[in-house]
């Protein structure tokens, strides 16, 4: 564990309104991690599946163009996108809301590790500070102020991610928001964003082409049962006519090779 | 005068020689019945008394019948003709050494007919354990008497057993035969659609796995669940005589065709308590895990057991038996049961049905999927989820009729017991990678290497094809549940 004083943080961070007066961090990777291009992606914890395969999708192909996603370990999107960048093997960063000594919320507690042998976790509190409701917001701000652009995924009408954003806004950084269906309430913070002016978010290449980076060449994946995606195991066996059996063959093959992911017995296409 | 009947008394399944003694004086009458009876046995006192009665046979004064060995406890009515007959021996009513041939069960009732008991498969192997050759019993449970191998001597009255005995009376020819069994088991071609659902059932009962059927209220998960019987092929002799064996003890067993040739099937509800589901009571009864022995136990809404009930079945999973021990002794009963779940995915039952919005908070739902322990969903093999399906599925041709799964099934059993298919250099490669990149445990990787077995023992491979392994995937645990 280590501590950066004021004038060690990194410059994207020093220059807010309020930086913090210390970062406690934690994990193998150096505290240069921090001065690398990131991007924020944040959203609700009670996601729909929707915006969990994007906040996944999003962690992984950002990072695999080289960003640093930053993120706040919450459950939902933020656990999505930190888990997106590891598949990648990308660099990720999360901020916590408490002391960075604990794990919160328990249930990610294993991502925490992962994150932390590899990348870094950082913190505002000394050891021990308990998670408190009036800290997250505080948080938010250090996760925006370490990135170039914020997205935000899925947020209801009065969300954190909505503040995360505010504080981006202020900072007179990027802000991209998801789109998503008017009629999904989980969805009716970004669409407010999105009416306020942030930049809709279409792909991982809207950000890279943001921020002036070139998005890397990828081939499109190009098997037959993508285009019918999403959808049941069924309605596939249906659509296609081949068995159950090898319907889920070929299922699997595109699940190991990180194409498709299936939640609550929906498979949807991750590309 | 001193005479003895031989019956038998059940510890769990196990058949205990017990031998009523009778010892009669001429004296004032009185009947003293001794050797640790309980309240049902104790009452056969005025049972035996008023079936003398009624079969005008003759009460000989002051009689003591003691039921050894003593400290065996003895429970219930199938004594009651043991006792009466070795009073009549006692008392020169009937040979002693024609009685001493015999094992006897039944309850008297008041006009000295003969009511079936419960448990006489067990009483009648242990009469042909000692040795004996033939058992009196109730003439409706000669035919459950009759699988022991003994000879069943059926009668409706004591007046007849007395009869017989006496040589007055041929025993009555008992006709073996087991006949039709009365249940129809339901038929797969009710279902329509959930082809998902249908292969996971016939892996299921191919390769013996325990299975999980998650999905949103009113998709059919329990009308799927309950026609695997179905589709396992029929108990051989030996594993139907167990299965007789323990229903026989719980009462389950149909008089006219006693032997239980079709796997079980039972379905405990939710409430059922820890000691109903395992076995146990102050009378060490089978459990409905042991009634579901060689057969299927579903449990609908997982969720909702007791989470020490629930606990409690995975010594039974691990073991294939249960060791019972209670204040009133102990008592082994198998329970080789293959284990069928079914649960809702979020406490309103919402998720996984596209017309409908979960409004269960995160906590809630992890809360409520934390309530199966991991040790236990390590135990299923299978984890399938089956989302709403749509009007267009509903309206499908009938599905495939049970008896042909049946048959694929069959065959699939025969090949993995005889020779077991191997994986291929190409297979091990899938399954590696699937383990790196969906970071399955040990556990999980065994549990995807025997179902992907399975999967090409129903394909009539001869090796375990990565086609196999990779289909054998999308049945393990999702990680939300796992995590």
């Amino acid at each position: 564990m280590r501590c950066l004083r004021r004038h060690q943080l990194p410059q994207l961070l020093r220059a807010i309104h309020d930086p913090p007066r210390r970062l406690y961090l934690r994990g193998e990777a150096g505290a240069d991690l921090l001065e690398e291009k990131a991007v924020a992606v944040v959203g609700a914890r009670a996601c729909s599946p929707y915006g969990a395969q994007v906040g996944r999708m999003l962690g992984r192909e950002l990072a695999s163009a080289g960003l640093v996603v930053v993120s706040g370990l919450a459950r939902g999107v933020d656990g999505e996108a930190h888990r997106g960048a590891l598949a990648a093997d990308g660099r990720t960063v999360a901020v916590l809301g408490c002391g960075i000594d604990r794990d919160y919320p328990a249930a990610h507690a294993w991502l925490a590790r992962a994150i932390a042998e590899r990348c870094l976790i950082a913190s505002e509190y000394e050891p021990g500070v308990p998670p408190e409701p009036f800290r997250f917001p505080a948080r938010n701000r250090i996760v925006a102020g370490l990135c170039l652009a914020t997205i935000v995924v899925e947020a209801r009408a009065r969300s954190g991610a909505l503040i995360t954003a505010d504080f981006a806004l202020e900072e007179g950084r990027e802000v991209f928001a998801v789109p998503g269906e008017i009629t999904s309430s989980l969805s009716a913070g970004t669409n407010a964003l999105l009416r306020l002016g942030a930049t809709p978010l279409t792909s991982a290449d809207d950000v890279l082409e943001a921020l002036g980076i070139e998005p890397p060449v990828r081939e499109a994946p190009t098997h037959p049962l993508l285009q019918l995606l999403p959808a049941t195991a069924d309605e596939l066996v249906q659509a296609t006519g081949s068995s159950a059996a090898e319907t889920a063959a070929a299922l699997a093959e595109l699940e190991v090779n990180g194409l498709v992911a299936e939640a609550d017995g929906m498979y949807r296409a991750l590309a | 005068m001193l005479a003895r009947a031989i019956t038998f008394a059940l510890v769990g399944l196990e058949p205990r020689r017990v031998e009523a003694e009778a010892f009669v004086q001429e004296a004032v009458p009185a009947f003293v019945l001794v050797g640790l009876v309980d309240r049902a046995c104790q009452e056969a006192k005025h049972r035996v008394r008023t079936s003398l009665k009624a079969a005008r046979l003759r009460w000989p004064g002051r009689v003591t019948v003691n039921l050894a060995p003593a400290e065996l406890k003895k429970e219930g009515s199938g004594f009651d003709l043991p006792i009466a007959l070795a009073l009549l021996a006692a008392s020169g009513q009937v040979p002693r050494e024609r009685l001493a041939e015999h094992a006897s069960c039944g309850e008297l009732a008041l006009d000295g007919r003969l009511r079936r008991v419960n448990g006489v498969l067990g009483v009648a192997e242990g009469a042909r354990r000692a040795g004996l050759p033939r058992i009196i019993c109730a003439r409706d449970a000669c035919a459950e008497a009759a699988l022991a191998g003994v000879e069943p001597v059926g009668v409706e009255h004591l007046s007849e057993a007395v009869a017989y005995l006496c040589g007055e009376l041929e025993a009555p020819v008992f006709a073996r035969g087991n006949g039709q069994p009365r249940s129809v088991a339901l038929d797969l071609a009710d279902v329509r659609g959930q082809e998902r659902a249908r292969r996971a059932l016939e892996l299921a009962a191919a390769g013996g796995h325990n299975m999980l059927l998650g999905g949103p209220p009113g998709i059919g998960k329990t009308m799927l669940a309950r026609r695997l019987p179905g589709i396992l092929p029929p108990l051989g002799e030996e594993a139907a005589l167990e299965v007789t064996r323990i229903h026989s003890v719980a009462g389950l067993v149909d008089p006219t065709h006693p032997l239980i040739e079709r796997p079980p099937f039972r379905a405990p509800h939710h409430s059922a308590s820890t000691a109903a589901i395992v076995g146990g009571g102050p009378r060490l009864r089978p459990g409905e895990a042991s009634l579901a022995h060689r057969g299927v136990l579903l449990l609908d809404e997982l969720a909702e057991f007791q989470r020490p009930t629930l606990e409690a079945l995975r010594q039974p999973l691990e073991d294939g038996e249960i060791l019972v021990a209670r204040a009133a002794g102990s008592a082994r009963f198998p329970a080789q049961f293959r284990l069928l779940g079914t649960m809702n995915l979020c406490p309103c039952g919402a998720r996984g049905d596209p017309g409908a919005q979960c409004t269960c908070s995160p906590q809630r739902i992890s809360s409520y999927r934390a309530r199966l322990s991991r040790a236990l969903l390590d135990r299923f093999d299978i984890v399938v989820t089956v989302p709403r399906p749509r009007a267009a599925e509903l309206q499908a041709a009938a599905g495939e009729p049970s008896k042909h799964v049946r048959a694929r099934v069959a065959a699939a059993r025969r090949r993995l017991s005889d020779a077991p298919p191997a994986r291929t250099d190409a297979a091990d490669k899938v399954l590696t990678r699937a383990v790196e990149r969906l970071r399955l445990s040990g556990r999980g990787r065994a549990k995807v290497a025997a179902v992907a077995r399975t999967i090409a023992a129903l394909a009539e491979a001869e090796a375990v094809e990565p086609a196999h392994v990779a289909e054998a995937l999308t049945y393990r645990a999702p990680p939300e549940l796992t995590a």
